[in-house]
Parts: structure tokens; sequence; C-alpha cells
């Protein structure tokens, strides 16, 4: 489980202090997708920092499974916004990266592999992150995270750049993977109908500085078909109120 | 596959080498004189006595600019590299360097050879005082230059200071390290020339001085041309090297 209490987070500016979390406090359950929504400024990447320890420099307490966030120790797989690619490694030592810091080697396993090619860019390995669109970066820093076999995954908005007909397979790649290995994961998005698709609990932000509105139970969670059902429309209503409301 | 000098390169160079050969030649023909022999003949007494005469000058000044270009990176670009990483370390070091790098080293010669002597020990310090501050301050830029975003990927895989080093601030500085150390290159072939007219009898900087001497001036202008191709090729194999590690760019 992840214990998050009281975390307040707050950013240097040139002249003035800008709080980003203000006392922000939620449990994350082991083995489940957590889905956060909210506005844009309210500090939703800068709870993944926190999360993944890139960032120290906050007040209160976060701990995962009763230990402090440590990733040395910690399995932690992150894509951020920005993908976070190193530009001078190819497309396959990107991918491997993880792999590489944490196991000593960048081979590549069937697991890889597999991950590679279900992300279709199997067939760019020893391009450069330049030569590449932004959605494909935005797969190879999926596929990062993803090839690392993580026990925490963090995602910031990880589909955002892809096309709807992507997206979709991406979101349904990510469901196979994720049954497979119940791996804890945040999961931040802007879109309504990729925090339902995707969150089995739904927790929803306030404007800035951050705080928990509301954690949802999602119903809609693994139903056939979900786009095309009354529960998706009402829960889509739902949330939408509670985010415009906030 | 990369492309290691492209063709727009050879054909500058070829270029260049055209111009300067006929602007020596109008020289050569205007002044008339034994002072500016044409660079036709030149480059036949080059062809005659490289291997008898040149060749072991060359050997003697490529081997102290060599030795001079490795030691200075080996004792820069980690020096650069901790000054930028670390803020104490920079902190503790940068007025040095700052205060030193304004020094016209060559102004330093007499103390050196006063410290260590006429021989080679003289000429290698020389080399590494002109070329290791530019590589230092250039290595400190460099790492300083590198966004906190990128270290972010690194840091949440918990990846050791050595991993930081061997993952990113090498390769993200090496271009700018490379291409420092072409630029020194000028200043360094200058002063292996002037170390090379004293204390040794080998080196082009001694051969040229000593042609002079004995007023052979075709051995002189071979000796210029030698030394001159000898930068440009140092010069072009550093710009091979940027080309190859840094083709991510
Ligand atoms: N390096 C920084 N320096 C100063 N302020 C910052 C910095 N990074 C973020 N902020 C501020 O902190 C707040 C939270 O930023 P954060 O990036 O966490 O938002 P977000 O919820 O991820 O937004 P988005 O949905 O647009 O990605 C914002 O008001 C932002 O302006
Ligand atoms: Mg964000």
């Amino acid at each position: 489980m992840i214990a998050i209490k009281d975390l307040s987070v707050k950013y240097r500016g040139k002249e003035e202090e800008i709080l980003a979390l203000d006392k922000f406090s939620i449990n994350i359950c082991k083995g489940d997708i957590y889905t956060f929504i909210g506005p844009s400024g309210c500090g939703k990447s800068t709870l993944l920092h926190v999360l993944s320890g890139i960032m120290k420099d906050y007040s209160g307490s976060v701990s995962i499974d009763g230990q402090a966030i440590n990733p040395k120790t910690q399995r932690i797989g992150l894509i951020l916004q920005n993908y976070g690619l190193l530009p001078w490694k190819n497309v396959y030592q990107n991918t491997m990266l993880g792999v590489k810091i944490k196991n000593g080697n960048e081979l590549s396993d069937d697991y890889s592999k597999y991950i590679l090619k279900n992300l279709a860019i199997d067939n760019l390995l020893d391009r450069y992150p330049k030569e590449l669109s932004g959605g494909q970066q935005q797969r190879v820093a999926i596929a990062r995270a993803f090839a690392m076999k993580p026990d925490l995954l963090l995602m910031d908005e990880p589909f955002s750049a892809l096309d709807a007909i992507t997206r979709e397979e991406m979101q349904e790649l990510f469901l196979n993977i994720w049954k497979h290995n119940s791996v804890t994961t945040v999961f931040i998005t802007h879109s309504v109908d990729e925090a339902l698709y995707l969150g089995r609990k739904i927790v929803v932000l306030s404007a800035s500085p951050g705080r928990v509105l509301e954690v949802l139970d999602n119903p809609c969670f693994n139903l056939d078909n979900l786009r095309f059902r009354d529960e998706y429309y009402s829960m889509s209503m739902k949330l939408r109120k509670i985010v415009s409301k906030g | 596959m990369i492309k290691l000098l492209s063709k727009e390169k050879w054909q500058g160079t070829l270029y260049s080498f055209v111009i300067v050969i006929i602007f020596w030649q109008a020289a050569a023909m205007i002044v008339n004189l034994p002072i500016v022999p044409s660079p036709g003949f030149v480059f036949l007494n080059i062809m005659e006595i490289f291997s008898s005469k040149i060749q072991i000058h060359v050997l003697y000044s490529l081997l102290r600019i060599m030795e001079g270009i490795a030691i200075s990176i080996l004792i820069g670009v980690p020096l650069g590299f901790l000054m930028g990483y670390f803020n104490k370390v920079d902190r503790l070091l940068s007025p040095l360097i700052y205060f030193t790098y304004p020094v016209p080293k060559i102004a330093l010669l007499p103390v050196v050879m006063l410290l260590f002597g006429l021989g080679e020990a003289s000429k290698l310090i020389m080399i590494i005082l002109i070329i290791v501050f530019q590589i230092i301050i250039t290595s400190r830029d460099a790492v300083k230059a590198i966004p906190d975003e990128t270290f972010r990927s690194l840091k949440s895989l918990g990846a050791t200071k050595v991993q930081m080093f061997t993952e990113i601030i090498f390769p993200a500085s090496l271009s700018e390290v490379l291409t420092a150390t072409r630029l020194a290159l000028g200043t360094a072939v200058s002063i292996l020339f002037f170390t090379e007219t004293f204390g040794t009898e080998y080196g082009m900087g001694y051969f040229i001085m000593d042609s002079w001497m004995r007023v052979n001036y075709l051995d002189m202008y071979a000796g210029i041309v030698v030394l001159s191709f000898m930068g440009f090729c140092i010069f072009t194999l550093i710009d091979i090297a940027e080309n190859y590690f840094c083709s991510w760019r």
C-alpha cells in the first residue's frame, strides 16, 4: 500500500513560493489501478515526482509498504509527461535503460521483445529520439516502464500524444499486461473516458493547490463493450460534475 | 550507416587547398626570391626528404601533441565533470580556475623551464597548461547546461552516482569537450613549435628553425607544410570522432 499523509510541496519561484500540493492525503491499495483526474496545474505531475523519488523536498509522510520511498530498493516504473528519453540512446537502449540499471545488463528477453512488438516500435530500434514522432517517443517511454517489470507503475498522461485508434490499442495492451501481474498503478489522465476505462478507483483532484475531492470505486472497470453501456454514461456524467465543481 | 566526413567537407577542404596553393604560387611569382619558393618545388622537396629527414621530427611532434591532449583530457574532463555536478567542488575550484585562466600561459615558460628543465617535461607541461583550462571550463559548463529533467528517469530508477556519470554526464557533454579540444589544438601546435626551438634536436619546430639557420628555405617550407598538415590531420581526426560518437545530435 502507498500511504500519503499531509503531503505538501512548494516550488521556489523567482519571487513567491508556489504551493503545488497542499496537505494531500490518500491511501493507494496494492495491486490496484488508480486513475487521477484533475485540472491542469493542480499538481498531478508533482505528485508522481514525489512518488518516484525524484523530488525529495516535501513535507508530510509518504510510504510504500511501510517503507520510505527509495528508488534504489523499489522497482518503480515511471512514464514522465515529457517522456524522459535520453537523446543519445537509441530506441533499444532507451527501452532497456530500466532493465540495465536494475539488472546490470541490457540484453532483451522474450518479455521485452513482446513489449517492443506490441507497442509497434520493434522496427525503430536503431533510431534516436529526435528521429521519432511524439507518439513514437511516448511508446518508447511506455516500453521502458513495462520492460523493467516494475512493482509500482507511475504513468503521467502516457497516451496523450497518440491518435485515437492507437490510444485505444495501448489502453487495451496496458490492461492486458496489468491483468497478468496486477502491478500497483497510478495513472494520471486528463480524459474522463480514460479514467473510466482504466481505473478501478478514480481519484478526482481539486484545482491548484491539489487536494483530493473524491475517491470513487469504478463500476465500469473491466466491462465488455464499456463505451456503449448505461453505467458508462451515468459514471461519466457523475465524474464530469465533480470535476467541474472542484 | 554514419557518414564520417560528408562530401561537402571533403570538397571544402580540397577547395581551400587549391586556393592556398594559387595564392602561394602568385606570391612566389611576384616576390621572385628564394625566401618564397613556389609550392611545386616545396612539394617535390617534401617527397624527396620526407622519409630521410622529416619523418623522425613528425613522430616526435605528434607524440608530444598527442600526449599533451591525452593528459589534458584525463585531468580536465573529470575535474570539469566534478565541478559541474557537485556545487561544492565548483565553489572551491572555480575562483582558482577563473584567476589562472586569463594568465597568458606562454609567459610561464621561463618558470616552467627553470622548474622542469629544458627537456620533454617542460614541453609537455606547456601544452597541458594551454589546453587543460579550456577543457575544464568546457566540461564544467557542459554538465551545468544539462537540464534537471534529463536526470529524472535515472533518479526514479535508483541509479548510482557513477551511473549518472556514465549514462548522462559523459554522453551529454562529449561533443562539447571534443569541440573544445579541437579549438585548443591550434594554440597547442603553436606552443609546441615554440618549445621545440630549444633543448631538443627532434621535432618539427627544431627542423624548421634549423633549416632556417642553414638558409635552406626549401627544407624550411617543407617543414611548415608538414607541420600544418599534421595539425590539420589531428583536427580532422577529432572532427570524425565527434561525428561518430555524437551522431545522435
Ligand atoms: N519547476 C517548477 N517551478 C515552479 N513552479 C512549478 C514547477 N513545476 C510545476 N510548478 C507549478 O506547480 C503546480 C503543479 O504543477 P504540475 O506540473 O504538478 O501540474 P499538473 O497537474 O501535472 O498539470 P498538467 O495537467 O498541466 O500536466 C503548477 O501551478 C505549476 O505552475
Ligand atoms: Mg503534469
